[in-house]
């Protein structure tokens, strides 16, 4: 079949050095590909610069043929306005920004029609979406997540693009909502034999949907193939490794695997396998020269000099996980909580009750709007609940050991302080000295001398730790965590949740737990609450919510989990 | 929904006439604020006889408790009878009106000529942002914003009046067209500073929407440049129209030095003598006249929202 795309040599340049070297790319009408990696791989480099949509001083070099037309990435008379929307759309990651808000959706999708009959193509359109018509006379922020990403596909297919590049299309819906999105993509592919190419951090959701994965790691693509092969047969160990630090929804593990170190810039390595410097099966052959893509089986290529052994460095570790110790009194009640935001349509917590136990670790599950963060933020303070009580060591006033963990690492630090000063700022406010700096600092596995550093030059990881580490400073019993790890990279997730679990055992730490990953409830929780539109639907003990889930609301969430849908 | 944009339209209607009337009080005080005594005061320099100073008394019922005073004075001032003037002897409405139109003129030329220049030169340079003309452009309103009007205003007079000999020196002029010509060169004074802070905030407005991701899945879509831009622009409006609303405020500051230095008989140089002659009828009116003027213009803008930005409006509604 003649290739609907092939992209031969893709080269991405900044000031700084090469972002992305060499990648080669091809892509039949209807088919799926997948570009799998981690922040600072390259992934939506290749995307923009396959669209001509690199940033202000990025530039692309190398071949692009489009159904049997050839163009010059470098080339400055490359006609990208009319390759883009005709040939190729892109479309980005957050539905709630990528539509501009003063415009009606009619309006957006349209502006890629012809004028006359453009009403009724956008009706077309928005019924092929799954959208009513009327959607057209609303804005952007009258329309939930989800329809906002229906929209957006609606507006990216309005000029009839063979292919799509989707940038992360879900990564921020919800699970459900995103399990509903991804069929409709995958229902239009069909209907229009249209190719996509999907820019997506997460493994499990390539396998689902793609039929070809690449991994990229450091600007390089160090792995192809067909999605089963490469997630089943990996043959590069960073693929391997990266699979296995993705937590499993079906069963605990003692400890997530993780991968020692950080990312390099991809123009940091030269002369080497940029992955030498954290692989277990490294040789002196990975650390003189640069593995090329070499085919281990039909279709099947790795950029390893040891493909055959990696299979060897993930052993799934399957031991029972030990018993945590039995909930002793309740240490946080919270009873018939209820709390309404003026101008809202329903109340965000409806009589809410929930108990955690002196050193238990409870998860909060749900989607967005559904209350679980007001929850997190009533029981710490940070909002007033309407009514229903909030205790404390049975006591509804008094000290509280309570901290917060916030989502976002990067706006939760003081980026004009530096690391020292955070702590030491949290430290006095419970009478503590300076000087217990460094023991906080080693408490959450960073070095003494990051307290002289600034957040800025700290990694996502990191700062989270960072933020843990301030939430312990003043000597907190119970950490309200809210979706700690949902802005990190899946390696660094895992490096988290384990100095989470770390913490809880040496500490005798109390967690709160909020999160929309089931997979990461199943981790880090001894019970689990689910909850839908301020009511907690369904609780138990992690184990059994998930293993044999009763409510209709946690079977349908359980359902929308890409490794699930896999199960055929 | 129509019904309830009005009814927030009546609603911040009330507000501002409850901050005037709040305003008013603070100018009525102003009386009793300036050293000495009051009947003293509104004398000026005419004889201080017993006869005069109990006319004083009488004619702005300086016998009567403040609140009451305050009622008089503000029944008439809304009528536009703000009392006689100290300096001339004359009414100070007529007096007033008669110094409007050169102001208004000018202050009107001088906001239409920097948001005709600035926005446009805003928008070129924030479209070819790092670039030569960006730079050049930039770097024109850096000066054009530290440079004080009354000196540009002098500058302009020695090159084009004075050197050159196209423009008038000072005066008003007759005739529509004769006029105009005499107020171009203090209008362009005055839009020097103004059509600066315009070019910036156009600038950064604009290059705050180019970077959004609506930008990006716009291009990433196929749309045509110009569309791009259109789009942008919308968005953009909404801070731009804020700003414009808020230099109105910065207009009449700005006015009073240019009058000065252009000799021109508007409400700024009113102002100026009135204050150096301690005219305090006068200077209570002039203050009344740009409270309303500014407190008028933020409700121009507010409503401007409602037909700008969609989301405001849902919020209105909602309310």
């Amino acid at each position: 079949m003649s290739p609907l795309l092939h992209a031969r040599d893709v080269r991405v340049t900044s000031a700084a050095g090469v972002l992305v070297t060499g990648i080669d790319l091809r892509l039949a009408p209807g088919e799926t590909v997948a570009i799998v990696g981690e922040s600072g791989s390259g992934k939506s480099m290749t995307a923009r610069a396959l669209t001509g949509l690199l940033p202000e001083g990025v530039h692309a070099t190398g071949r692009l043929e489009l159904s049997g037309q050839a163009y010059d990435l470098a080339a400055a008379r490359t006609p990208w306005q009319r390759i883009r929307g005709s040939q190729i759309a892109l479309l980005l990651q957050d539905p709630f920004t990528s539509l501009s808000p003063g415009h009606r959706c009619g309006e957006q999708i349209g502006w890629a029609l012809p004028r006359a009959g453009r009403a009724a193509g956008v009706a077309r359109l928005l019924a092929e979406v799954g959208l009513p018509a009327e959607v057209a006379e609303r804005y952007p922020f009258q329309l939930s997540g989800g329809m906002r990403q229906r929209v957006a596909i609606a507006a990216a297919l309005a000029a009839g693009p063979g292919l799509l590049i989707a940038d992360e299309p879900t990564t921020a819906l919800d699970v459900t909502t995103q399990h509903e999105v991804l069929e409709l993509v995958a229902g239009l592919q069909r209907a229009r034999r249209t190719g996509l190419i999907l820019i997506t951090h997460d493994l499990r959701l390539a396998r689902a949907r793609a039929d070809r994965i690449m991994v990229m790691y450091a600007g390089r693509l160090v792995e192809e193939g067909p999605a089963a092969e490469v997630m089943d047969r990996p043959a590069h160990p960073y693929t391997a490794r990266l699979a296995a630090c993705d937590p499993p929804v079906t069963h605990r593990l003692p400890a997530l695997p993780t991968i020692p170190g950080s990312v390099p810039r991809p123009y940091a390595v030269s002369g080497a396998c940029a992955f030498a410097d954290r692989c277990d099966l490294a040789i002196e052959a990975c650390r003189t020269a640069e593995p090329a893509l070499a085919e281990v089986a039909h279709g099947h290529a790795a950029a390893c000099v040891r493909p055959s052994d990696v299979r060897q460095v993930v052993a799934p570790s399957a031991a029972a996980v030990p018993p945590v110790a039995g909930p002793s009194s309740a240490l946080l009640t919270v009873r018939g909580l209820t709390k309404r935001f003026p101008g809202s349509a329903g109340p965000a917590l409806d009589g809410v009750d929930l108990e955690v136990a002196a050193g238990e670790a409870v998860a909060v599950v749900g989607e967005s709007g559904s209350g679980k963060t007001t929850l997190a933020r009533c029981v710490v303070g940070l909002e007033r609940a309407d009514g229903g009580s909030v205790e404390f060591g049975g006591r509804a006033t008094g000290p509280r050991r309570v901290q917060y963990v916030f989502q976002d690492p990067y706006s939760a630090l003081n980026p004009g302080l530096t690391v020292g000063a955070s702590l030491a700022e949290a430290l006095r406010a419970a009478g503590r000295p300076r000087s217990e700096v460094p023991g906080l600092l080693d408490l959450v596995g960073l070095p003494a001398a990051y307290a002289r550093r600034r957040p800025r030059a700290l990694s996502g990881g990191e700062r989270q730790r960072v933020a843990i580490a301030r939430a312990l400073a003043p000597g907190a019993e119970v950490l309200v965590c809210d979706e700690p790890v949902s802005a990190l990279d899946v390696s660094v997730q895992a490096q988290v949740l384990n100095l989470l679990s770390d913490l809880r055992r040496d500490l005798g730490l109390t967690l709160l737990f909020i999160t929309h990953d089931l997979a990461v409830a199943r981790q880090v929780a001894d019970r689990v609450y689910v909850m839908h539109r301020g009511r907690v639907v369904e609780t138990g003990p992690v184990g059994d919510v998930l293993g044999a889930p009763t409510h209709e609301y946690t079977q349908r969430l359980l359902a929308s989990v890409p490794a699930a849908t896999r199960a055929e | 929904m129509n019904r309830a944009v009005l009814a927030f339209a009546l609603r911040r209607a009330a507000a501002t006439l409850a901050l005037l009337l709040a305003l008013s009080l603070l100018v009525f005080a102003l009386l009793y604020l300036a050293p000495g005594d009051v009947a003293r005061n509104l004398l000026g320099t005419r004889n201080v006889t017993p006869e005069a100073l109990a006319r004083i008394r009488e004619l702005h019922h300086l016998d009567e408790p403040f609140l009451a005073q305050y009622w008089w004075w503000l029944s008439h001032a809304v009528t536009g009878d703000f009392g006689t003037s100290i300096r001339t002897g004359g009414e100070v409405g007529p007096l007033l009106l008669d110094r409007t139109g050169v102001t208004a003129a000018t202050a009107g030329l001088a906001f239409l000529l920097s948001v005709l220049a600035g926005v446009p030169a805003g928008i070129a340079t924030a479209v070819r942002r790092g670039r030569p003309l960006d730079r050049m452009i930039v770097a024109a309103s850096v000066v054009g914003v530290s440079a004080p009007g009354f000196a540009v205003g002098l500058i302009l007079l020695y090159v084009f009046a004075l050197g050159l000999g196209w423009f008038p020196v000072y005066g008003t002029g007759e005739g529509f067209l004769d006029a105009l010509w005499h107020l171009v060169l203090p209008a362009v004074a005055l839009a020097c500073g103004l059509g600066a802070f315009v070019v910036k905030l156009t600038r950064a407005a604009v290059i705050r929407e180019l970077d959004q991701d609506y930008v990006t899945f716009a291009r990433g879509r196929g749309l045509s440049e110009r569309r791009v831009l259109r789009l942008v622009l919308r968005n953009a409006a909404i801070p731009i129209v804020t700003s414009l609303g808020l230099m109105v405020a910065y207009l009449f500051g700005g006015t009073v030095l240019i009058e000065v230095t252009f000799a021109l008989p508007g409400l700024g140089s009113l102002m100026e003598e009135s204050v150096l002659f301690k005219d305090i009828p006068v200077v209570q009116a002039l203050t009344l006249v740009v409270a309303l003027v500014v407190s008028v213009t933020a409700l121009a803008v507010d409503l401007s929202y409602l037909a700008i930005d969609p989301r405001v409006r849902a919020r209105a509604v909602r309310r």
